[in-house]
């Protein structure tokens, strides 16, 4: 039997975050809604190619109408940078579904980011303030583990997913049918967040990153303790750390780390944030306690770890006081602005150390001087001698390998479907997935769409006439755990399913009922005259049949339950007779066992 | 009249309660019968409604029961029970069946076959689960009985099919609790086969519900079989691949169960084989085992991480193969193989360079990996710990510390290998992580030798701000082996930063240099020309000795020279100088050292060091002669008893003085015969059982004397740990001669307490203690206390006078008990390190606010001083405070010692000028505490019960000496 495909399976379609990092969009059609998970930029392009292709899923039609909704996984601008584009410049006005946190932190992105893009590159046709205002009205809040319905049969339920504040994963469910989404994600926990974590939901799909697809990273502790003791010995040494971070993540870990050292070790040299946006994200870490990890959350009644002590606001006039003191500043990759300033005016100097803790991309001076470069040629043919030592550490809140792994066996998904990576790192993850777990595994690249069979139960509604009459039929009551068979007739009406009987079917479809009767000539050797023989046959039959309703009608025929049995014996032949079978389609079963039962012939008296 | 009825019922009742220790309980006892039964009777005909029933049984519920109206109680509330239609009152009267089986002095076997008819004809699937839980009381109160246990297993049997969850986990628990198989069963069975049987039908059956449905009958079904294993049932090895197969269960309380379950398997069949499914490879159960629960490390929820981390911990006998995978996890980027930052450092440290990875990229990958030699899904015990110490609930972080610690302990490889993770965790976020592992560190540091790197971290902790963690650590040093004599230096360095850091760690920091130099003199004695600057050719200035960073670096060099003689050839003529002062004022942390000049010192404290375990065991021998001659003293008026005492006291204290493994003994000797001599003198002259008006004064010494033996006694008792029954049994004689004394001295007095009375008192004394201390009756022979329990039958039916005549003659006759010493004997001491009550300066502080005083003290030999230690205030004007430290204000850094870090909150009236309080440590102790007739009072608990037959004798002892701080409360400015 084929029910309609598009209710038996989920199918993904991938606008970005296939086999590539970037932006990330995924649409996801399950149970006949859908979904789109996250809408992400890409922060390489600055033109049209930065943003999803929208037109693409709708065919020129609506937004709204096609989409359910729309859930954001954090406030990554890969993963929600397109989301002011898309309700209010291509039109969308269904529900956005994110969490609390990222409601709140990523209009600041947003609007930064506007700001970046309209006010210093001076691009027009751009969203406006105005429009991250109208988009963030249409956003739903979610909270972890509570369950959304979003409408009659799609829900949604948000598990904590570590990676930055506020970041959730995602369970989709409609019907019996599950997908889970992770967004960014990780395993491991840091010093201000827990680790992801999500119950044995076992859905068909589930759709993970992998960024780190190919790495086992070592302890984090040991990252940890080298990064403080580096600073530490930089600092005791009279020298000037600077740490070129990006404003939201990994800073506030970084910061919570010093923090704690500094009031571990009753340090006394300034620690300085370079101020903007940050004050205005560090009063939501201040405030959403709950996502934070164990000890921040122990202790906030005393006091919150977010309310720092030693680290306070950066002034330029700073970066010239004399003495050690740790900065923080952005950008992260020294390409610009406040860090790039301090870097120069720092550099000369052997007794300061500047401290990569991300990925640099090719081309910024965090790159050239992690690969060793110790002269920089800046703008207007100066050049720079780098004397300060130059630390890097790895501070990426991604899963790695093995954490992908253990989500997985947390889950239990039926498929499973990588995204946010590269393929040939994805290859390699994809080929251990199916080894171990022995389940399909996709890597579907952009544009791409993957159908997964997934096998549901379709409830269906039974006439109560129907059941009490197969109840009444006999048989042991029902067991909940064994299923039974029945004989009916579907009917699938608008988007319904009923199940009713052939009688009542025939009535509310208007058509009449056809009989089909099958008959059957079974030759038979037998010296006895008709009715004799008719006679053994009922006997025969009698004895054979055990618990049905044989009758020897005087009209010449034998009944057994509804099947009609004659015999009549050939011109030529006395002795060859010819049984006569006839039963209707029903008793197909019954009228197929007793003409194979007849050919093998009556016993011998 | 109903109304009027009850009322008296109750009165009846509520005298009842109080009887037992007025005279005659007999008489009135019976009465109590029918009250108690009668008024439940009453109220529960009474009740029209199921609501009201309820009420009343729930009253009831609240007031105890005695044993002997038990069975009518339990009679009336069954013939209710099966007139009752309501569910709940059904449920209430099952659970008071089991509450009331309970009743101590009660034996349920008479209401056994009526509880099991009652389970045929329930119909409510919540009072059938309340009734099995009854019988579960019923049974495991009943006396072992095979017949019993039978029955109650084929009763659980019977249900075990039901429908609903909570029957079936309670049939569970019946099994769980009392299923067959126990050594009577198999006595009384005629051939083995059919009590084994029997066994293994128990298990078959519980094993056969892991598969149930419901999460909490497969839980309940687990934890039958660990109860089952706990009653000493050997539980069979085929239950392990279904306990396996629970490991990955739905539910957390089943896979924490099930964790239990493989970890009891595997201590009872550690050796057998086990094939590993898809392969052909077998191993062994308790590696198997041990894979399993490393896989559960990784678990989804936290309780379960706790429950697998904790067990690996105990699972000794795995192979070290599989040990060290837990610590295994391979790295790899981008599919290239990498280094661990431990390897890495290991690396540079055998390669001879110091520095570590100032460029990017230092931890680049370097071979490439083969695809298919990665495994990400660790199998088996892979990367157990790294998951476990990584965790995000601290508590698995802990769980994880203790357990690598108790692994690391049996297996100095493993211990070796953890290191590094250990130190790593010196870094967590939480302090109780930070500390613990630093503790654990400290346990398993005789397997190891610290690495220049690896020290190099621990010390890094050093500029802690806590303190708790800064002396763990300091612990931590004294006891670790460092490889090189730049680890000294290292040690040393930080030892000095931190101690100009944090002054107050002063004390910790020296005797951390005390140890760390006698560990390692040889790696000391290159280093001692630089530590104490001297030069070949020029003299250097001679150092401050009052500067603590050079006593640091003294104590560190002198103690390295005590096993190193050619060490003192380097010193200077003022180290020599700086040896004879510090020798003296921190005798504790400097030893003795052969000096060439010194010849005297060197004679003298050669009795000290050389002597050795012999002249410990000619103490112990001096000891044990001083007390055999103490012996001859037959009875109290022995001549001359009191003038060997006198000596043998003088000569104990001496001793104890002398030899401080024998201090405790010694003084605990002395304390004895001091109260022998006291009594001895009390007895001694004639002149107070002469008339009462002309020995007055003579009276009240004695009557001094026999209250302050009585002190002593408590001091003997409480202060002393390592005592023994019989010694017990020894200080409450004396304790009893001296209430004697003290009854004859108020019967001739004539002054306060009735006569009668206090002899009724001293009467129960002694039979309270002929009771406790039975069995030591034979050691006492031809004393006091035993003439007197000949006498008892005369004793209790004379008058008090005559009885006063006859203590006195028994009091001057009997013998002196000889003291018999224990093994080990410790006098709990407590010394005050801060406040050291030098200060000029009085802290001052305004009247009506307070005053935080820290107190810094440490105990030995305490026993539980969370509850015993106090702080007491003495304030100038006769006011005394004592103060109940937290229970978390005590650490305890080693065995039988602990350290009381503290705050005392002072506050006072107005002074015109400073003045000192005083400030000590008391000692509580509480006589109900040490006997056992506590334990005796049934019901004690309930807010009617009887108090308990001898009031507790409470008191404090002062065992440190006072601290005097000067302080000056100052009026509060208006």
């Amino acid at each position: 039997m084929s029910l309609c495909v598009d209710l038996l399976s989920a199918c993904v379609f991938l606008q970005g975050a296939g086999q590539d990092v970037g932006r990330s969009c995924i649409l996801v059609s399950i149970g006949g809604k859908n979904i789109m998970l996250d809408c992400g930029m890409h922060m390489g392009y600055n033109d049209d190619r930065r943003f999803p292709d929208f037109s693409y899923v709708t065919q020129n039609g609506r937004l709204t109408d096609f989409l359910d909704c729309v859930i954001i996984s954090h406030f990554h601008l890969d993963h929600c940078g397109a989301l002011p584009y898309m309700s209010e410049m291509v039109g969308y006005d269904g529900p956005i579904y994110m969490t609390h946190p990222t409601k709140a932190i990523c209009p600041i992105l947003l609007e930064d980011f506007r700001k970046i893009t309209v006010d210093k590159k001076g691009e027009t046709n751009f969203f406006t303030s105005q429009m991250i205002k109208d988009c963030m009205k249409k956003v739903v809040p979610l909270n972890l583990h509570q369950t959304v319905q979003v409408d009659d049969e799609l829900e949604i339920k948000a598990y904590y997913a570590g990676h930055v504040l506020g970041a959730a994963m995602v369970y989709i469910k409609v019907g019996s049918e599950s997908v889970v989404y992770t967004g960014d994600y990780n395993m491991t926990p840091d010093r201000h967040l827990g680790a992801a974590w999500i119950d044995k939901c076992r859905p068909d799909i589930l759709i993970s990153e992998s960024t780190y697809a190919t790495t086992i990273r070592d302890s984090k502790r040991c990252r940890e303790r080298d990064f403080l003791k580096k600073v530490h010995e930089s600092i005791e040494r009279g020298g000037k750390v600077l740490i070129p971070v990006f404003a939201l993540g990994r800073a506030q870990e970084l910061c919570i780390l010093l923090e704690t050292f500094w009031e571990r070790m009753n340090l006394k040299a300034p620690i300085y944030f370079s101020t903007g946006m940050t004050e205005k994200a560090n009063h939501y870490y201040k405030l959403f306690i709950t996502w934070t990890n164990q000890k921040i959350r122990k202790t906030f009644v005393q006091r919150n770890m977010f309310e720092f002590k030693h680290i306070k606001a950066f002034d330029r006039s700073y970066a010239d006081n004399p003495g050690p003191m740790v900065v923080f500043a952005t950008p992260g990759m020294l390409h610009a602005g406040q860090s790039l300033q301090i870097f120069k005016k720092w550099a000369g100097n052997e007794k300061n150390m500047v401290i990569m803790p991300g990925y640099c991309v090719q081309g910024t001076i965090g790159h050239k001087i992690l690969n060793g470069q110790r002269k920089l040629e800046m703008e207007g043919r100066a050049t720079l001698d780098v004397k300060l030592q130059v630390e890097y550490m790895s501070f990426s809140a991604h899963a790695d390998a093995k954490g992908i792994m253990q989500l997985i066996r947390m889950a239990e998904p039926r498929n499973m479907l990588l995204v946010h990576g590269e393929a040939a790192k994805m290859e390699f993850l994809k080929g251990k997935i199916e080894q171990e777990f022995s389940i399909d595994c996709y890597m579907p690249a952009n544009g791409e769409t993957v159908t997964v069979k997934t096998n549901p139960s379709v409830p269906v509604d039974m006439s109560v006439n129907l059941l009490k009459r197969e109840m009444a039929l006999g048989g042991p009551l029902p067991d909940p755990k064994k299923p039974r068979s029945m004989h009916g007739t579907l009917i699938m009406k608008e988007s319904s399913l009923k199940l009713v009987s052939s009688e009542q079917a025939l009535k509310e479809l208007g058509l009449n009922e056809h009989q089909l009767r099958f008959t059957c000539r079974v030759p038979l050797q037998d010296p006895h005259s008709d009715s004799e023989t008719l006679h053994r046959i009922y006997t025969h039959l009698k004895s054979l049949l055990k618990g049905y309703t044989i009758q020897h009608l005087p009209d010449g025929t034998v009944m057994v339950e509804s099947i009609v049995i004659k015999v009549s014996s050939s011109a030529e032949d006395a002795n060859a007779k010819i049984l006569l079978l006839s039963w209707s389609y029903q008793d197909e079963d019954l009228g197929s066992f007793l003409s194979s039962v007849l050919k093998k012939g009556l016993p011998k008296m | 009249m109903a109304a009027h009825l009850k009322k008296r019922v109750y009165e009846e009742f509520s005298k009842v309660v109080q009887i037992p220790h007025e005279e005659a309980p007999a008489k009135k006892l019976r009465l109590s019968k029918p009250s108690k039964s009668a008024a439940l009777h009453v109220d529960l005909c009474k009740a029209t409604n199921s609501t009201d029933a309820l009420q009343y049984l729930l009253q009831f519920a609240r007031k105890p029961v005695e044993a002997e109206s038990v069975e009518g109680v339990i009679r009336i509330l069954l013939e209710h029970y099966y007139k009752e239609n309501d569910n709940s009152v059904r449920l209430k009267i099952a659970s008071l069946l089991g509450l009331l089986s309970k009743t101590r002095g009660f034996s349920p076997d008479c209401i056994f076959d009526d509880a099991i008819n009652t389970l045929s004809n329930e119909n409510s699937h919540q009072v059938l689960a309340q009734l099995l839980g009854t019988l579960l009381v019923i049974g495991t109160q009943l006396p072992e009985s095979p017949a019993v246990r039978l029955r109650l297993t084929e009763v659980a049997c019977k249900h075990l099919s039901d429908t609903h969850f909570g029957v079936r986990n309670k049939c569970l628990q019946l099994l769980g609790g009392l299923g067959v198989a126990d050594a009577p069963l198999l006595k009384d069975g005629e051939g083995s086969s059919s009590s084994s049987g029997a066994v293994r039908e128990v298990q078959t059956i519980i094993s056969d519900y892991f598969a149930d449905q419901d999460p909490r009958v497969r839980t309940a079904a687990l934890k039958a079989m660990l109860q089952l294993h706990e009653r000493g049932m050997k539980i069979h090895q085929i239950i392990y691949e279904q306990a396996c197969r629970l490991l990955s269960d739905d539910y957390e309380q089943v896979r924490s169960a099930a964790v239990q379950m493989v970890w009891v398997l595997s201590q009872l069949y550690p050796e057998s084989i086990v094939p590993i499914p898809s392969s052909n490879e077998e191993i062994r159960l308790v590696d198997d085992a041990f894979g399993k629960i490393s896989h559960m490390v990784s678990d989804g929820s936290w309780t379960v991480r706790v429950q697998a981390a904790k067990t690996l911990g105990s699972m000794l006998q795995v192979s070290p193969h599989f040990l060290e995978q837990t610590l295994d996890k391979k790295l790899m980027s981008d599919l290239r193989r990498k280094r661990t930052a431990h390897e890495r450092a290991k690396e540079l440290f055998a390669s001879g360079e110091f520095s570590s990875g100032r460029k990017w990229a230092d931890d680049a990958p370097k071979e490439k990996l083969d695809t298919n030699t990665v495994s990400l899904i660790a199998s088996g015990a892979c990367g157990a710990f790294v998951h476990g110490l990584e965790d995000e609930m601290f508590e698995v972080r802990i769980a994880a510390v203790e357990a690598l610690c108790q692994l690391a302990c049996s297996s100095p490889s493993f211990a070796e290998k953890c290191l590094d993770f250990l130190v790593d965790m010196f870094n967590d976020e939480i302090e109780e992580v930070r500390l613990q592992s630093i503790h654990v560190l400290r346990e398993i540091s005789t397997h190891i030798t610290l690495r220049e790197d690896q020290l190099d971290t621990v010390l890094a902790v050093l500029e802690d701000s806590s303190r708790d963690i800064r002396e763990a650590l300091h612990e931590l040093l004294c006891y670790t082996n460092v490889s090189t004599k730049e680890c000294i230096q290292l040690a040393l360095l930080e030892l000095l930063k931190n101690l100009n850091k944090y002054p107050t760690d002063r004390n910790s920091v020296w005797k951390c240099l005390k140890f760390l130099g006698s560990r390692h003199p040889t790696l000391v004695l290159p280093l001692v020309p630089e530590l104490l600057s001297t030069h070949p050719y020029f003299d250097t200035p001679e150092p401050d000795m009052d500067d603590p960073a050079y006593i640091a670096v003294l104590v560190l060099v002198f103690n390295a020279a005590k096993s190193c003689p050619t060490m003192p050839a380097l010193f200077s003529d003022h180290t020599f100088r700086h040896y004879a002062y510090l020798r003296d004022s921190l005798s504790h942390l400097v030893p003795p050292l052969r000096l060439p000049g010194r010849k005297q010192v060197y004679s003298l404290d050669s009795v000290d060091s050389d002597a050795g375990s012999g002249s410990v065991e000619s103490a112990q021998l001096f000891l044990q002669q001083s007390l055999h001659r103490v012996s001859t003293i037959q009875n109290l008026e022995t001549p001359g008893g009191q003038d060997l005492l006198d000596f043998t006291i003088r000569d104990l204290q001496r001793l104890g003085e002398l030899q401080t493994e024998l201090a405790g003994a010694a003084d605990f000797c002395a304390t004895y015969l001091r109260c022998q001599l006291l009594l001895m003198k009390a007895l001694q002259e004639k002149l107070w059982n002469t008339a009462v008006p002309l020995c007055l004064k003579q009276n009240v010494t004695a009557t001094a004397a026999a209250q302050q033996i009585v002190e002593e006694t408590y001091k003997l008792e409480f202060l002393y740990s390592g005592l023994e029954n019989r010694q017990v049994a020894t200080i409450h004689h004396v304790r009893l001669q001296a209430k004697a004394l003290q009854l004859i001295l108020t019967a001739r007095t004539r002054q306060g307490l009735d006569p009668l009375v206090s002899s009724e008192k001293f009467l129960q004394e002694v039979e309270s203690f002929q009771r406790q201390f039975l069995p030591e009756l034979p050691h006492l022979q031809d004393s006091f206390a035993e003439k007197l329990l000949e006498l008892m039958p005369r004793l209790s039916s004379c008058k008090p006078v005559e009885l006063v005549k006859i203590l006195q003659a028994t009091l001057r006759q009997s013998g002196v008990p000889q003291l018999r010493l224990p093994e080990r004997i410790h006098r709990a001491t407590a010394t005050i390190i801060e406040p050291t009550g030098e200060s000029d300066n009085p802290l001052r502080f305004t009247t009506g606010l307070v005053l935080a005083l820290d107190i810094d003290a440490t105990l030995e030999h305490v026993q539980n001083p969370q509850n015993t230690v106090k702080v007491q205030v003495l304030y100038p004007d006769g006011q005394s405070h004592v103060i109940h430290p937290k229970p978390a204000d005590f650490r305890n850094p080693g065995p039988d010692r602990h350290r009381l870090i503290t705050q005392v909150y002072l506050s006072h009236s107005a002074w015109t000028e400073p003045s000192q309080i005083e400030v000590r440590l008391l000692l509580a102790y509480s006589s109900a505490s040490s006997s056992p007739s506590k334990s005796m009072t049934g019901w004690s608990d309930s807010f009617d019960g009887p108090p308990p037959p001898e009031p507790a004798v409470e008191g404090t002892i002062p065992f440190s000496k006072a601290v005097k701080v000067y302080i000056m409360p100052k009026p509060a400015r208006r």
